[in-house]
């Protein structure tokens, strides 16, 4: 089921057939003119230009470098969250398990295991969490927000489990130099973090909008019951998601740890919110069924360069809060208040054409 | 169903492969804790020469990177050294998170780099977390003086110390055993469970709990408030329900101490628990008039804030580097002598009662 019933399972606008008729081609491209995720990437090169012409040091690739990798672990969740939410549904615990991803490393690494052998227990983990979120979400049948606000708690519990409240700092230089935000590819800001994430978006977007399986998840976000009853193994898609969303997690615990060498129990404390308002922000509908990769990747961009441009300018972080709580305010109304206005011109339009023929 | 059962085996003929090879790589050439020791090097800090006769430069940006910018405490210490700034021509600002969690000063240790301040203050939320930015800040020439929590000794050239962490934790224990006759339960109510000083203090007040005159005070647990009233005031809240025949709390802590003796002073508790820790005057002022509490002390965070300014413009400006035994002038608090590890020890703590609090205001 979707995940707001009581609001936005009502049929939307653009499912009321009556009045598309009146609407031209020319109409149409323009309401996918005013597309937020398109929106959102305007504002993200706005942002970007006028960082570069009014803030003295933004446009360093050393600033670029920090101001990316700084969201690193949030836009690697970003990815899977966002074919989440477009399946209509959510995981809340994902910044618990990157807590648990860098408590686990920690607290193995202090036992003496080796640094390569850690890193697949760690995923191993992520996917068992991820496993016991969706399972509980599939053959229990329990929503998801409900599920991970459950295991938000759980898993960040085992985490002070693992290493209580000892911090783990002395990893190993020829990993830890790799996440760190000083290590870009040669010539280039680029982090290798980021450089890894560049290639996953791009592996996700694939996923998402050209095959099947992304067909799917649209599907299953928009209708559930009819996606079931058109053969989409609805069941099966949701519990793999939430399995990949664990170990993406679990994964970003590991590149979090390494890049401030200090693997805790309370890294990434509060960071579900900040990747589902990402991802929110780039137009990915809370209700499922809509969104693109595209938009989520720019909310995700948006909200790390806004955030790095407004410290430069030394804005307090109060009003850097409010900045981003009104971004992500508008992006859930605007896309609303944009398909009323086309709604009523469509509609206007149709009404014109009844009375002239 | 036989498909899937060739399915399954072959599933986990993979994963077992997978185990066995990764544990085979960890025998032949794996990175554990040992081996890795080796390579962490040293970038060292203080390496220019020192002149003690230089002037203090003009025009000196300082910035002061408090846990958290809304931290009440930091805040006195930091206007008090951008206040200190101007005395010598220089500029200061704070910035920092609105959160006191471990990774939420990194960002800002960048951008400050970008800025190009000659100097960062910062109270470390975590010692090692911040260290990988602090030295690209001093590989830039950047100053960094750690004030209130220390950071890691290599990330930074100074670090301000309000009294020696063994002078206030063995001096919280002794005034907290005189006052409840060397008997009974006590608790420590604590602000994070990571902040470098406040578990400093809690070691050494273990530590002179030990010595025989203490063998009837039994610490029954050490509560943590995040620095957070209102967590602060449930954890006291807390204690007193799970030892009911507390008879002493410790709050090293101005948000911790403050929230206990909200909590004391409305409850029935009230001059049955002795409260001591570390207080402002302005906050513990009412408390202390209307008997909850007795006494608590804390050094003066103005003059802490004073001495960071000074230290930091002593460094950028050339006249010392950091070495022990190295000299320079405070302004009105006169001349520190750098310690070891680069430590400079503002004083002794001050004990606040009814007789002397109404001659503080901060």
């Amino acid at each position: 089921m979707g995940m707001a019933p009581d609001t936005q399972t009502a049929p939307r606008p653009a499912a009321k057939a009556p009045h598309e008729r009146g609407a031209t081609p020319g109409e149409r491209v323009k309401a996918v003119g005013l597309r937020w995720d398109s929106a959102v990437g305007a504002l993200l090169v706005a942002v970007f230009v006028v960082g570069l012409s009014t803030t003295d040091g933004f446009a360093s690739g050393e600033n670029l470098a920090f101001a990316f990798n700084d969201i690193a672990e949030v836009a690697l969740i970003a990815l899977p969250m966002t074919l989440l939410v477009v399946a209509g549904q959510v995981d809340l615990s994902v910044a618990s398990m990157l807590g648990l991803g860098s408590a686990l490393t920690g607290a193995l690494w202090n036992a003496g295991w080796a640094f390569e052998l850690i890193v697949p227990v760690v995923l191993l983990v992520g996917v068992a969490g991820g496993l016991l979120n969706g399972w509980l979400v599939t053959r229990v049948g329990l929503p998801s927000l409900a599920v991970t606000i459950g295991t938000l708690a759980l898993y960040r519990g085992l985490a002070s489990v693992a290493l209580g409240s000892d911090a783990v700092t002395d990893f190993p230089r020829t990993y830890a130099d790799w996440a760190v935000d000083t290590t870009t590819i040669p010539g280039t800001f680029i982090t290798y973090p980021i450089a890894l994430f560049i290639v996953l978006a791009a592996a996700t977007a694939v996923l998402l909008h050209s095959t099947s399986f992304g067909r799917s998840l649209f599907a299953i976000g928009a209708q559930e019951e009819a996606a079931y009853f058109a053969g989409i193994r609805v069941k099966r898609f949701k519990l793999i998601l939430f399995m990949v969303t664990g170990v993406f997690a679990a994964f970003a615990g590991i590149v979090f740890t390494l890049r401030y060498g200090s693997a805790r129990a309370d890294n990434g404390l509060g960071f579900e919110m900040l990747v589902i308002a990402s991802v929110l922000l780039g137009g990915v509908d809370f209700d499922g069924g809509k969104g693109t990769l595209f938009g989520a990747v720019a909310g995700v961009l948006l909200i790390g360069v806004l955030k790095n441009l407004l410290t430069l300018n030394d804005v307090p972080n109060e009003v850097q809060v409010i900045v981003t709580g009104l971004l992500l305010v508008a992006s859930v109304l605007t896309p609303r208040v944009i398909a009323t206005v086309v709604e009523r011109r469509h509609r206007r339009a149709a009404d014109a054409t009844d009375a002239t023929s | 169903m036989l498909i899937r059962t060739a399915a399954r085996r072959r599933a986990a003929a993979t994963a077992a492969t997978a185990c066995a090879l990764a544990v085979a790589l960890t025998a032949c050439s794996g990175t554990t804790k040992d081996s890795a020791q080796k390579d962490t090097g040293d970038t060292g800090a203080a390496s220019a020469e020192a002149n003690p006769d230089a002037a203090l430069k003009k025009g000196l940006k300082l910035a002061f990177l408090p846990k958290q910018i809304n931290n009440p405490y930091e805040k006195i210490v930091d206007e008090a050294g951008i206040k200190a700034a101007a005395e010598y021509g220089g500029t200061g600002k704070e910035v920092g998170p609105s959160d006191a969690s471990a990774s939420s000063q990194v960002s800002y240790i960048n951008t400050l780099i970008q800025q190009r301040q000659d100097a960062i203050l910062i109270a470390a939320n975590d010692p090692n977390a911040v260290c990988g930015p602090l030295k690209q800040a001093m590989k830039k020439n950047i100053k960094v003086v750690a004030y209130d929590s220390d950071t890691a000794k290599d990330c930074r050239q100074l670090f301000i110390n309000q009294a020696s962490s063994e002078q206030i934790g063995r001096s919280l224990v002794q005034h907290l055993g005189e006052q409840i006759g060397y008997k009974g339960k006590i608790a420590i109510l604590s602000a994070t469970q990571n902040a470098t000083n406040q578990n400093t203090w809690i070691e050494f007040m273990k530590d002179e709990l030990k010595l025989p005159k203490y063998k009837d005070m039994e610490l029954v647990k050490v509560a943590y408030g995040d620095d957070a009233d209102q967590k602060s005031f449930q954890q006291t809240q807390g204690l007193m329900q799970a030892y009911p025949d507390l008879k002493g709390i410790i709050s090293p802590t101005t948000v911790g101490i403050a929230a206990a003796a909200r909590y004391l002073g409305d409850s029935s508790y009230k001059g049955k628990v002795v409260l001591n820790g570390l207080g402002t005057p302005n906050q513990m002022r009412k408390y202390v008039k209307n008997d909850t509490v007795e006494q608590f002390s804390l050094w003066n965070p103005e003059e802490l804030g004073y001495l960071g300014s000074y230290a930091a413009a002593a460094l950028a400006s050339g006249q010392i580097t950091g070495a022990e035994g190295e000299k320079f002038k405070a302004g009105k608090l006169g001349e520190y002598t750098i310690g070891k590890d680069g430590e400079i020890i503002l004083g002794e703590p001050t004990v606040f009662d009814k007789k002397n609090i109404d001659k503080f205001d901060f």
